[in-house]
């Protein structure tokens, strides 16, 4: 049962790790625009440049 | 040309606003035409071209650009001309404005339901170590260990993540009566603190998992429910901004300015170029044109502005620039008048209580009397511990947790919604779906619903030589009339020479003398006689007058959709603002019975509130200003995208295209998902029936919550899902 003493907290920090990924996408703006991201990631590399715009949070 | 469109000339710097913080010149537009990926690119790319652009993005599900630039403001114009030359409708607004429609209600709940979501995960996997503990004969000191632990996730994350419910549950509380949120509460409350109390008795059941995983579902309905919102309310939002436009003002000076339309005060000059529309009430001071009233009165032809006559806001302007004075702007317009008359016709409607909400009262105190019957029973009757009996009241409130009320029916909502937007009809209002399947009256208006609204060329008897001729010198005039001559032969190129004369029509000076394009009295030199309808008669010396004549054209299935309307056993009638002749020829051809022309807007919705009393559920379908009121006061309204943006903004959806179809569609699609709805209820009562004797006899373990609970949620889930499937199947 001593196993249960590490395992527990490695599984709450590998749970915290991957809420905290999702707090930092939300902050960041990446789920404000579903329907677009969606597309977005089929536009070509080559062509974005120049005032390609950052995501802003 | 939509009012959405930018006018040329239009000035978008008054929108231009400098962030403070970097120094930047920040710009949002509301976007019309976008639709897919491509779109997105195209604006974009074409923007990283124009160079040293901070943003240029594209939000696809708001439909909204956000441009930050550093240097000149100035630059707006030609950033904007950039996306409208691509060939999109780009409207700058006011974010402060649609500062309250803001997404941010939407974030809160994904936070929540991010938090609740691991919680659950984490607490889940401890939960099954006990349960698999009850059967392998684990320690008492291990699963006291294991139950701490579950609270010390659970606790914090049900507080963070049940805010909303508990939010609402208050409200609804304070203003005295219950709503589902009530129950949810309590459950997700009682259940952890009960729990608590368990653990540290050291007592072998404790529910942390089955009340942090029924927050976590209810999440996931409550969030989708919001997006469905959401997404409504972008499609209002972005309406309301397009009212937005700006006026230009001649100062005292002789220099102009452009100001927004309730900044302007009475007495002051108003230019007006050809093709832009008035944003104030006034007189026509300086120069003679002819206004597109369409729009406030529902006629359609167009009537001529001369100096001294009284113009009002949100008629078009269509042959020649106009100086007005105004005498109203703002709130003392004309068209702020239809919009008091719409909003009081809104208060008056009853307020629609969605079948949810009208379920969750009869549904709430039924749970908490059950809940407290069980305690009471358990604990006096059966002489029971207070605790173990509070135990068991606590599972009854878990088991009967209204999933099917808080997942199903925002899951039909959103599939429902979804399908009708992949085809062109946007959702507009939460419980428009409940409402459109309750309807048993249809009242159409005529202009612009039943009819295109534009003007067409009719009769194939034209001399081809003469039409040619006269499209050749309407190309060149903007004129609703002359706009509709050209669109009639399309080969014809603008010929030079051509001359405007203002309420009378069109002159060139051809080699054998002047050809003139127009009136009846006037290019023809023969008398008016008044015949209905537009018509337009071109004069050439020497030669016999030729006459063209126009009419609105009706939507290509006009005639199958209500027949299928009838045959659906829904009354069908019109009502419109046009003259009687028009009206009852259309009539007469569509086969309506019941018609009315010449109807102010006040008349209309007097009309429908007469059939409202009479006990018929009304759908309004219209487009014009005059219909604005009475979108408002019908239990259920739809307008096509071609309609004004207050008709637009007034109604429950909004369809696009020229076909009348979606009206149809949009029915039976209402009535499926209703079906799928009750089919959920029943489910889920059912469910009810099943699980409740077993919890109020004190069998259920926390255990066999989880899996009844995941068990029913998965069940109307998939329920709901059917009606996206159905609509598949059917349409391959």
């Amino acid at each position: 049962m001593s196993g249960l003493l590490y395992l527990i907290p490695i599984a709450l920090v590998l749970g915290l790790l991957g809420l905290g990924a999702f707090v930092w996408a939300l902050r960041s703006g990446q789920y404000d625009d579903l329907d677009g991201e969606a597309a977005r990631i089929l536009f070509d590399e080559e062509d974005d440049h120049g005032g390609e715009p950052r995501a802003h949070s | 040309m939509s009012a959405a469109v930018l006018q040329p000339g239009a000035d978008v710097l008054a929108f231009v606003r400098r962030d403070p913080g970097d120094g930047l010149n920040e710009l949002q537009l509301m976007l019309e035409g976008v639709h897919c990926g491509a779109c997105v690119r195209r604006i974009e790319r074409a923007l990283a071209r124009q160079g040293d652009l901070e943003t240029a993005r594209v939000n696809l599900t708001t439909r909204r650009l956000t441009l930050r630039w550093p240097g000149e403001p100035a630059r707006a114009g030609a950033l904007v001309g950039t996306v409208t030359k691509l060939g999109y409708g780009a409207v700058p607004f006011d974010p402060e404005r649609l500062a309250s429609l803001d997404g941010r209600g939407e974030r809160e709940l994904l936070l929540a339901m991010g938090v609740a979501g691991f919680a659950a995960a984490n607490v889940m996997l401890l939960a099954v170590s006990v349960w698999a503990g009850h059967a392998q004969g684990m320690g008492e000191a291990t699963r006291g260990f294991l139950h701490w632990f579950q609270a010390l996730i659970a606790l914090p994350a049900i507080v963070f993540a049940g805010r909303p419910f508990f939010r609402s549950a208050l409200a609804a509380l304070r203003a005295g009566h219950a709503n589902m949120d009530v129950p949810i509460s309590l459950a997700v409350l009682l259940a952890p603190a009960m729990s608590l109390a368990e653990t540290v008795r050291g007592g072998e059941h404790a529910y942390f998992d089955s009340a942090i995983t029924l927050l976590f579902f209810l999440l996931v309905g409550r969030y989708l429910d919001a997006r469905a919102r959401g997404a409504a309310r972008a499609a209002g939002a972005r309406l309301l901004a397009l009212n937005a436009g700006s006026v230009t003002v001649l100062l005292p000076d002789g220099t102009t300015r452009s100001m927004r339309p309730e900044a302007v005060e009475a007495g002051q000059t108003v230019l007006v170029a050809a093709g832009e529309r008035l944003g104030v009430d006034g007189t026509v001071s300086e120069g003679s044109s002819e206004l597109d009233t369409s729009l406030i009165t529902g006629e359609t032809l167009p009537r001529p502005a001369l100096p001294g006559e009284p113009v009002f806001a949100g008629t078009l302007n269509i042959a020649a620039p106009l100086r007005v004075t105004v005498s109203s702007a703002g709130e003392g317009t004309l068209l702020a008048g239809i919009v008091r008359l719409m909003e009081a016709a809104e208060q008056r409607r009853g307020r629609f209580v969605a079948l949810a909400d009208r379920v969750a009262r009869l549904y709430a105190p039924v749970v908490h009397t059950l809940a407290l019957a069980t305690f009471l029973g358990w604990w006096l009757v059966m002489g029971a511990p207070w605790q173990e009996a509070l135990m068991t009241a606590v599972a009854v409130l878990i088991i009967t947790c209204p999933c099917a009320l808080g997942l199903a029916v925002p899951a039909v909502q959103v599939i429902a919604a979804g399908r009708l937007m992949r085809r062109g009809t946007l959702l507009k209002s939460g419980t428009a779906l409940e409402r459109f399947a309750r309807v048993d009256t249809v009242v159409f208006d005529k202009t612009g619903t039943l009819t295109l609204g534009r003007l067409e060329l009719q009769g194939e008897g034209v001399d081809p030589e003469a039409l040619a001729a006269a499209a050749a010198m309407a190309a060149s005039s903007r004129h609703p009339l002359a706009r509709a001559l050209a669109a009639a032969c399309p080969d014809a190129r603008p010929v030079p020479g051509v001359r405007e004369l203002p309420g009378l029509g069109l002159v060139r000076d051809a080699a054998d003398g002047e050809w003139r394009l127009g009136r009846r009295g006037w290019a023809a030199q023969a008398p008016e006689d008044g015949v209905p309808g537009a018509e337009l008669w071109l004069g050439r010396p020497g030669r016999a007058p030729v006459r063209f004549r126009f009419a609105d054209q009706l939507r290509p299935d006009a005639r199958e959709v209500l027949a299928a309307l009838r045959a659906r056993g829904l009354a069908v009638e019109l009502l419109s603002g046009d003259r009687v002749a028009t009206v009852a020829e259309l009539a007469v051809e569509l086969g309506i019975a019941d018609w009315r022309a010449g109807l102010t807007p006040a008349q209309k919705v007097e009309r429908l509130e007469e059939l409202a009393a009479g006990g018929r559920r009304v759908l309004m379908v219209g487009d014009g200003l005059n219909d604005a009121p009475s979108l408002a006061a019908a239990y259920a309204s739809l307008s096509p995208s071609s309609a004004v943006d207050i008709s637009q903004t007034a109604a429950d959806a909004v369809f696009q295209g020229e076909a009348l179809e979606p009206v149809l569609e949009l029915l039976e699609l209402a009535r499926r998902a209703e079906r799928h709805v009750l089919q959920n209820f029943a489910l889920s009562f059912g469910y009810n029936l099943l699980t409740v004797p077993l919890a109020v006899l004190g069998f259920v373990t926390p255990l066999v919550a989880a899996i009844a609970m995941s068990s029913s949620s998965l069940l109307v889930v998939g329920n709901a899902l059917r009606l996206g499937l159905a609509g598949r199947r059917g349409r391959t």
